[in-house]
C-alpha cells in the first residue's frame, strides 16, 4: 500500500485487528486440548504454510471489536429513516428465545420427532403468512428477499413451462422498481420490459395496455410502490395482466404500510415475496441475514420452493420434492434462514392479530406527519398531491441547482445531527431524492428532533454550503473516498502494510 | 401498544398536524372494496412472559448425542462470540450504505475478507452469500461469466458434491441454460477417478471440485484442477473451511490453483440452528475479481487522508446495474460474517488447526470403533477428513438410526436416498466437541441395535 497511507495506530485511531497480532499469543481456553497423533492424510494433501489469521488474546478480540461496534449507528442507538428498509426496533425477546439451547442445538438433518417444537413454530408462522398476505400457502425457505423474488419469478416461468406457454419471454417491470427486480428476471432466463411511472405516483396505465402481450410472462409490483404511494388503480392493472395471459409478482418490500388492512392476495397477485427482515423485525444484522418467504395463488401451488412444513394431524415433518414433485425446487442446503424465521413468528405472536392492523397505522401516521412538517418547512414532494404510505419522497433538485448541496449533501451532514440518512438517489425516476420511512416504532419527539435537524440543514445549505458540502464532522470517518477504493483495491489485509 | 410509543395525545397533535380527522382517514387512498377486516387466522396477542413460556416449552426436550454433520458440523462456539454480535449497533444496523455511519461493520467485514483469502490463499474474497450451497450455485454462475476462453454452458459436477448442494445449484442456474453434467465416483474408493476422466471432454466452463467430498474422502485435488486447467475449464473448489487449517489450500492446489472457492461457513462459530442463518464464503483471485458476486469491502481514506473503508466495485451490483448485475443478490449474511470473524480472531491459525486436528481424529477413532460390530463396515478405504461412510449389512439404515435414537444417539445421514448404489449406508461425522466417553457410547449403543435388529430379524 502507498505510504501515504499511514497505519491507524499513528493517526491514533483503532487499527486493523492483524495489527494488534503478536507471534506465540493463543487463547488455549478456548481451543481444544492439544492432541497427541499425526492425521492420517498423505503429505501431498497437508496444508504446508500457516494460514494468516490473529494471534490475540480474548480480552484484545473482545475490545477490538466492541470498539468497531461503537463506530456504528444502528436503530438501537440512532433514529434510522432509511426508506424501503423498515429500520423498526427489533424487540429483545425475539432474539432471546430464538436463541435457547434447544434451538440452537437441532441438528437440521435431526429426525423431525427430535424437533416438533421448532417445527410447529415454522408451520404455524407459514399459516400466519398465508392470512395476512390473502394467499393460499406459504414456502419459508427463500434466505433473503432476491431470494424470495427469484423463487416467484421462476415459479411464474414454470407455471408458463407447465402449460406449454413457452413463448412468454418478457417481465414488465416499473422503471421505479427496486433494482433487485430486473436482476431477477434476468436470473429466471426472461428479458425486462421498463414501462414508466406518471407524475401522480401511478403506473402509467395505458404503457401498460401497450406493453402486454402474448410474450408476457408476468409483471414485477411493489404496492405501496417504491415511490411511496398506494397504486390504486391495482385492481384495473391485475385484470389488464391476467388477461394477457401474464401472472402478478408483489415485491413485499413495502407490506409494513399495509399490514392488516389490505392483503396482496386480494389485490389480485399470483405470488408475493416477504422480508421478515422489514416487516416482521428480524434484525438487519449489518446487512443480513434476512428471510424471504413465500406466498402463493391457487395457479402456482404445485411450484412452492421446498422444503416445507406439513401437519398430518399427530406431527409436523418436511414437505420435499417426493411430495412436492412440480416444485422449483431447493434454494438452500437445508430449509433457510430458520432462526431468523423464529424471530419473525416470535415478533408475530408478540404482536398479534390486534397489533398487526396497528402496525400499518402508526407507521403511516409517522410518515404522514414528518411529510406534511417538512412541506410546512419549505421541502418539496415529489408527489404532492398523494398520501404518503409507511415512507414519501422528498426532492432536494432545487437545491442542488440553487444552492449547490445535493441530497448526499444533505444526508452527510444529517449524520452530524445524529440521524442516519434516508434513502438516497433511489428510486432513480426522482431526481435528488430522500425517500423517508420512520417506521412505526418511533415517538413524536424523535420525528421532531429529524424534522429540526433537516429545518437547521436547509438553513445552513443557505448560508454556509461549503460547509455542509465537507460533511460529516463528527463520525469516525470523514467521507471516504470511492473511487480510490475502487481504482487502488486494498480489500485483503497483506503482511506487507504493517 | 406493543412496540408503539404513541401516546393519545400524540396521535391527536399530529393528526392535526397532518389535517386528517383520524388514522383511517390516512389510508383514503386505499379503494375500500380492497380493505380486509379482523385476521381471523392470526392468534391474540400474548406478552413477553407468555411468550417465553411457550417457546421454553417449545425448546425443551432430550438432546440426543449428534453424530450428524453431511454439511452441518457440530463445533465448540467460544462464549464471547455471540455476546458481541448480539450488541444492538451489529444487529440492528443495516447494510453499510452511509460509510461514515457504519465503519465498524465494514471495517469487520475487511477483516473477514482478509481471513478468508488467507485460509483459501486466494487474493479477494466476498462480504458473503447466504450459504455454501446458494454459494456454489453463484460459483457456477461466476465461472460461466468468467471463462473467457470457453463459450460454453456446461459445467462437471462430481457426484461427491453434496447432493443437496446440487439439487440447490440446479434450481438457480437452470433457467439460464446451464447444464450440469454428473461425474462418477469410485465405488470403492469414494472419490472422483481421475484416470476414468474423458481426454476430450469438448468444451466446458467449469470442474467442480469438493473437498473433503460429501462422503468425508479427499479427493486428489492437484491432479483434478490440472487436469481441468489443461482443457481451458476454470475450477470451482467447494471446501469446508475448518479443514483448511489442515488441508492444502485451494489456492495452491496443482500448478495455478482454483479459480473459485466457495464454501459453508456455518462451522466457523455459527449453531446448528436448525440449518441456518448460515453463510456462504466466496474467493477468487484479482483476474477475476470484478466477476464475483456480492458485496465487496474496501480500504480507502476520507477526505482528511485518514484510512477508512468502504463499499466498492459497486458497478457489479443489482442497484446499480439492475437487469446486467452479475447477482440479484442485496445482503450478505452480515450478522453470521460477524460471528465467525470472531471464531478466527479467539482461534487463530493454532487454534483452528486444534480443531481440525482433533475433529480428524476422532474421526479415525470412531471409525476404528464401529467397524469392529460385526455388520458394519467401512465403505472406502481413503484418506478422509471428519466424516466418513460405513455400510451395514443385514439391516435396513432407517431402522438402526431409529433404534439409535432411542438410545440418545444421532447415528449419522442415511446415504440410502442419494446413493443406492451403496446399498444401506450411513455418513458419520465426530468433531472435536466428541469424547472419548461419547464414541465408546455410539459404538456400544449400535453394538445393542445391530445384535437386537439382526437377532429380531432371525
Amino acid at each position: 500500500m502507498s505510504n501515504t497511507m499511514q497505519s491507524h495506530i499513528e493517526n491514533g485511531q483503532d487499527g486493523v485487528i492483524f495489527e494488534k497480532s503478536e507471534p506465540g499469543r493463543s487463547n488455549p481456553c478456548q481451543a481444544p486440548r492439544a492432541v497427541e497423533g499425526s492425521p492420517v492424510i498423505p503429505a501431498s494433501l497437508l496444508r504446508k504454510t500457516v494460514p494468516m489469521l490473529p494471534e490475540v488474546s480474548e480480552m484484545q478480540a473482545v475490545r477490538h471489536f466492541t470498539r468497531l461496534s461503537q463506530k456504528n449507528f444502528s436503530i438501537d442507538t440512532h433514529f434510522y429513516p432509511l426508506g424501503s428498509c423498515t429500520m423498526k426496533y427489533n424487540p429483545r425477546a425475539c432474539n432471546t428465545l430464538a436463541m435457547l439451547p434447544g434451538f440452537l442445538n437441532h441438528h437440521p438433518l435431526a429426525p423431525v420427532e427430535t424437533g416438533q417444537g421448532f417445527m410447529t413454530c415454522m408451520y404455524e408462522l407459514q399459516e400466519m403468512l398465508k392470512e395476512v398476505t390473502g394467499m393460499q400457502a406459504v414456502s419459508l425457505t427463500p434466505m433473503a428477499g432476491a431470494q424470495g423474488e427469484f423463487a416467484g419469478m421462476a415459479m411464474i416461468r414454470a407455471y408458463h413451462d407447465a402449460r406449454g406457454d413457452d413463448a412468454r419471454c418478457e417481465v414488465i417491470c416499473p422503471d421505479a422498481a427496486h433494482g433487485t427486480n430486473p436482476a431477477t428476471a434476468v436470473m429466471c432466463g426472461y428479458k425486462v420490459k421498463e414501462i414508466p411511472t406518471k407524475a401522480d405516483g401511478d403506473i402509467d396505465i395505458d404503457a401498460l395496455k401497450a406493453a402486454v402481450g402474448p410474450q408476457t410472462a408476468g409483471i414485477m409490483l411493489t404496492n405501496p410502490s417504491t415511490v411511496g404511494v398506494f397504486e390504486r388503480r391495482i385492481t384495473e392493472i391485475a385484470k389488464i395482466v391476467h388477461d394477457a395471459g401474464g401472472l402478478l409478482y408483489y415485491d413485499g418490500a413495502n407490506l409494513n404500510a399495509i399490514l392488516g388492512k389490505v392483503r396482496p392476495g386480494d389485490m389480485g397477485f399470483d405470488v408475493i415475496h416477504m422480508n421478515l427482515h422489514k416487516t416482521f423485525s428480524t434484525p438487519h444484522g449489518g446487512g443480513g441475514p434476512g428471510a424471504g418467504p413465500v406466498g402463493v395463488s391457487d395457479r402456482l401451488l404445485p411450484f412452492l420452493p421446498v422444503p416445507m412444513v406439513g401437519f398430518n394431524g399427530a406431527q409436523y415433518h418436511w414437505l420435499t420434492k417426493k411430495e412436492r414433485p412440480q416444485s422449483i425446487g431447493q434454494l438452500s442446503a437445508f430449509g433457510g434462514n430458520a432462526g431468523v424465521l423464529m424471530r419473525a413468528y416470535i415478533y408475530a405472536r408478540l404482536l398479534g392479530r390486534e397489533g398487526m392492523p396497528r402496525v400499518a397505522e402508526y407507521s403511516v401516521l409517522n410518515a404522514n406527519y414528518i411529510m406534511v412538517e417538512l412541506q410546512k418547512r419549505g421541502f418539496d414532494l415529489a408527489f404532492p398531491s398523494r398520501r404518503a404510505t409507511h415512507e414519501f419522497i422528498v426532492t432536494l433538485k432545487r437545491q442542488a441547482k440553487t444552492l449547490d448541496v445535493t441530497a448526499m449533501d444533505f444526508a452527510k451532514r444529517l449524520l452530524d445531527y445524529g440521524y442516519h440518512a434516508p434513502t438516497t438517489y433511489f428510486p432513480l425516476l426522482v431526481p435528488e431524492c430522500f425517500l423517508i420511512e420512520p417506521t412505526e416504532t418511533e415517538d413524536k419527539a424523535t420525528l421532531d428532533g429529524f424534522i429540526d435537524a433537516m429545518a437547521k440543514i436547509q438553513h445552513e445549505a443557505e448560508t454556509e454550503a461549503a460547509m455542509v458540502k465537507g460533511a460529516p464532522y463528527t463520525l469516525p470517518s470523514r467521507r471516504l473516498d470511492d473511487v480510490r477504493a475502487a481504482r487502488e483495491l486494498d480489500i485483503v489485509w497483506r503482511d506487507t502494510e504493517t | 401498544m406493543p412496540f408503539i410509543p404513541h401516546t393519545e395525545t400524540d396521535v391527536k397533535q399530529m393528526l392535526a398536524s397532518i389535517g386528517a380527522s383520524d388514522i383511517d382517514a390516512l389510508f383514503d387512498e386505499i379503494p375500500v372494496e380492497l380493505r380486509i377486516g379482523i385476521l381471523d387466522q392470526v392468534p391474540a396477542g400474548l406478552n413477553e412472559m407468555e411468550m417465553s413460556r411457550l417457546m421454553h416449552a417449545r425448546a425443551a426436550g432430550a438432546q440426543p448425542l449428534c453424530f450428524i454433520g453431511a454439511g452441518a458440523y457440530e463445533h465448540h462456539i467460544p462464549a464471547a462470540i455471540w455476546e458481541i454480535v448480539t450488541r444492538g449497533e451489529f444487529y440492528s444496523a443495516y447494510t453499510p450504505y452511509q460509510a461514515e455511519a457504519s465503519q465498524g461493520t465494514l471495517q469487520l467485514i475487511y477483516e473477514y475478507q482478509s481471513m478468508m483469502a488467507h485460509l483459501t490463499a486466494m487474493e479477494a474474497s466476498n462480504a458473503s452469500l447466504y450459504d455454501g450451497a446458494s454459494g456454489l450455485a453463484e460459483a457456477v454462475l461466476m465461472a460461466v461469466r468468467a471463462n473467457r476462453k470457453s463459450k460454453s454452458k456446461r459445467i462437471l459436477m462430481p457426484a461427491t458434491v453434496n447432493p443437496s448442494y446440487r439439487r440447490v445449484v440446479q434450481t438457480i442456474v437452470e433457467n439460464q441454460g446451464i447444464t450440469l453434467e454428473l461425474i462418477d465416483y469410485q465405488h470403492d474408493a469414494g472419490c472422483i477417478d481421475l484416470a476414468s476422466l474423458p481426454v476430450e471432454p469438448g468444451d466446458v466452463a467449469a470442474l467442480v471440485i469438493p473437498q473433503p467430498n460429501f462422503f468425508g474422502v479427499l479427493e486428489e485435488v492437484s491432479g483434478l484442477t490440472d487436469w481441468a486447467h489443461a482443457r481451458g475449464m476454470l475450477v470451482v473448489a467447494v471446501v469446508n473451511p475448518t479443514s483448511l487449517a489442515l488441508l492444502t489450500p485451494p489456492g495452491e492446489w496443482g500448478e495455478q490453483g482454483a479459480d473459485i472457492v466457495c464454501g459453508e461457513g456455518q462451522p466457523l462459530g455459527v449453531p446448528l440452528a436448525g440449518g441456518g442463518p448460515y453463510f456462504g464464503f466466496m474467493c477468487c483471485n484479482l483476474n477475476h475479481v470484478r466477476q464475483m458476486p456480492g458485496r465487496i469491502v474496501g480500504r480507502t481514506v476520507d477526505a482528511d487522508g485518514k484510512p477508512g473503508f468502504a463499499l466498492t466495485l459497486q458497478a457489479r451490483e443489482q442497484h446499480i446495474r439492475r437487469s446486467k448485475a452479475t447477482s440479484n443478490i442485496c445482503t450478505n449474511q452480515g450478522l453470521v460474517v460477524a460471528a465467525a470473524t470472531l471464531y478466527m480472531t479467539l482461534l487463530g491459525a493454532e487454534g483452528l488447526a486444534r480443531v481440525a486436528t482433533t475433529s480428524h481424529l476422532n474421526t479415525q477413532q470412531l471409525s476404528e470403533q464401529l467397524t469392529t460390530i460385526e455388520g458394519v463396515e467401512i465403505a472406502f478405504a481413503s484418506p478422509n477428513f471428519h466424516e466418513f461412510v460405513i455400510k451395514l449389512s443385514g439391516v435396513t439404515s432407517d431402522a438402526v438410526l431409529d433404534a439409535l435414537l432411542a438410545e440418545g444417539v444421532l447415528g449419522g445421514f442415511n446415504l440410502s436416498a442419494d446413493y443406492p448404489a451403496l446399498g444401506e449406508a450411513l455418513l458419520v461425522c465426530a468433531t472435536e466437541t466428541k469424547t472419548t466417553a461419547d464414541i465408546s457410547a455410539y459404538r456400544d449403543a449400535l453394538s445393542r441395535v445391530m445384535q437386537t435388529l439382526k437377532g429380531g430379524a432371525a
